[in-house]
């Protein structure tokens, strides 16, 4: 191999042949997709990629558009961190959107709020019921604990520095990547406040479909859940789609669901005013 | 001499003995080994709590990590207080109180709006204490993350619902933390008069600091 490729051209040929290559995970450029929902125009499309096992990706989304996540196989965890894309300091709050909807599940129509009182992004539909905001994600020292090694570079890399990863690729850094939220993997909370993780394997094919409510910078790690109870390095890849959609209107159900929320679409609203 | 009985069982000296009044912020260094005991002087006085690696801020307590490592949500004795890194930052040694919060954040001006209206935006609120504290060695916004609230009780029922409702501490009760490392700690003495996190009714708390 490397007597072929002894000189720049070579090299280059070698490279560009490469072109064209498919594999599970990766983006699609430009996106296509061949199962956008009823409605929704290809030219809509903003975004197509397969996030890998273990793998992180990251997307500056608009107002207004779309995310589908789909648990291709059944072992997917989707762990989401997501600023104010004009103003990245202003985050996720996990404590937030629990405590203001007076629940700690997340499910159909329920918001994501900021620490600003705003909803960053709202759950349009949930197929999975099994999400979690309390238990985080993994990191260098449970990896190291539990698999062996938890770095970027080896076989099992761990969440938070996923996070960092992806945070680092819109200029954040250590003290931006703050509490997340689980996609596809559940925490029940039992009496006495203990954590049952909710881990599958789940049916192949789940999926959620979110909506930015204000312009949003989402990272998505998807690594094995903290608590997961295998010996395994256990995660399958995570699919991400997204479109462009209207802004939420005055008249939207999931706006005007609750007092609280409905407050926090009002101080979005303000905000963009 | 009286003996003052809020600092009985503290193993070396008081190097720190401050009253906090009602809705004020606090902000100490605490070396490895030492250990803060906070007195819930009047009972029912939610203490919002924050912590950061004095080596290191970005390095800091993490509920997640917290409640993830010990499988359980509630803070009790014996509980290690984590950082983002997964590393022992604080243990609570012991505490005459059941069990603390740590999935109930902070109040702010902002969240209040929506927990109880634009009417309450004005009120003094955690995160401007959390704030005013941090800025002061050059910490901000991006340094506020999910917080312990000592004193504190929200339950979670088996739908989900989960709630700030009336405290389980009293006059006098305590809990004592042993640092693990060198820490920062940042508390915010709770202002918050909307819900019954500290009975509507903000008081004053001591923070003892013994080597």
């Amino acid at each position: 191999m490397t007597e072929i490729l002894a000189s720049p051209s070579d090299a280059r040929d070698h490279a560009r042949a490469m072109a064209g290559r498919v594999v599970e995970a990766m983006p699609v450029l430009p996106p296509v997709a061949d199962d956008l929902p009823p409605g929704v125009a290809a030219s809509h499309l903003l975004w197509e990629e397969t996030v890998a096992a273990g793998g992180y990706a990251t997307r500056r989304l608009p107002r207004g558009a779309r995310l589908r996540l789909i648990d291709l196989a059944g072992d997917a965890c989707a762990s989401i961190l997501l600023f104010n894309a004009d103003m990245p300091t202003e985050r996720l709050n996990v404590a937030d959107t629990v405590k203001v909807q007076w629940n700690a599940y997340l499910g159909e129509g329920k918001l994501l709020l900021s620490d600003m009182g705003r909803v960053l992004m709202s759950i349009l539909e949930d197929g999975a019921g099994t999400h979690d905001t309390f238990c985080g994600t993994s990191n260098a020292v449970t990896n190291a604990a539990k698999y062996g090694s938890g770095a970027n570079s080896g076989p099992y890399p761990n969440g938070r520095d996923r996070f960092l990863l992806g945070a680092a690729k819109h200029g954040l850094q250590r003290r931006d990547v703050h509490p997340c939220i689980n996609l596809f993997k559940g925490a029940k909370i039992e009496a006495g406040g203990a954590i049952t993780p909710l881990v599958g394997p789940f049916p192949a094919g789940r999926s959620v479909l979110l909506r930015a409510e204000m312009e949003v910078i989402m990272v998505v790690a998807n690594c094995p859940h903290v608590l997961d109870p295998r010996d395994a390095y256990t995660v399958t890849p995570l699919r991400a789609t997204a479109w462009r959609g209207p802004v939420t209107g005055e008249d939207d159900p999931i706006r005007n669901a609750t007092p609280e929320g409905l407050r926090a679409f009002l101080n979005v609203e303000d905000y963009y005013r | 001499m009286s003996i003052d009985p809020h600092l009985a069982g503290l193993s070396g000296p008081v190097v720190h003995d401050v009253i906090v009044p009602a809705r004020a912020p606090w902000l100490h260094h605490i070396a490895a080994g030492q250990t803060l005991r906070i007195v819930d002087l009047e009972g029912n006085q939610a203490v919002d709590f924050l912590l950061y690696a004095a080596a290191d801020d970005a390095e800091r307590y993490s509920a997640q990590d917290t409640v993830s490592a010990q499988g359980n949500l509630f803070l009790r004795e014996g509980t290690v207080l984590r950082s983002n890194e997964g590393r022992p930052m604080m243990t609570i040694a012991a505490t005459s109180v059941e069990y603390h919060d740590t999935i109930g954040g902070a109040c702010s001006c902002e969240s209040n709006t929506l927990r109880y209206g634009h009417h309450t935006k004005a009120e003094h609120a955690c995160v401007e204490n959390f704030l005013e504290a941090n800025l002061r060695e050059g910490r901000g916004k991006r340094d506020i993350v999910s917080n312990i609230n000592f004193f504190m009780n929200v339950p979670v029922e088996e739908d989900g619902s989960l709630g700030i409702v009336d405290g389980i501490s009293a006059p006098g009760l305590t809990v004592d933390l042993k640092a693990e490392m060198d820490v920062i700690v940042v508390v915010s003495n709770c202002p918050q008069m909307n819900n019954p996190c500290n009975g509507f009714n903000p008081t004053s708390v001591r923070m003892i600091v013994a080597a």
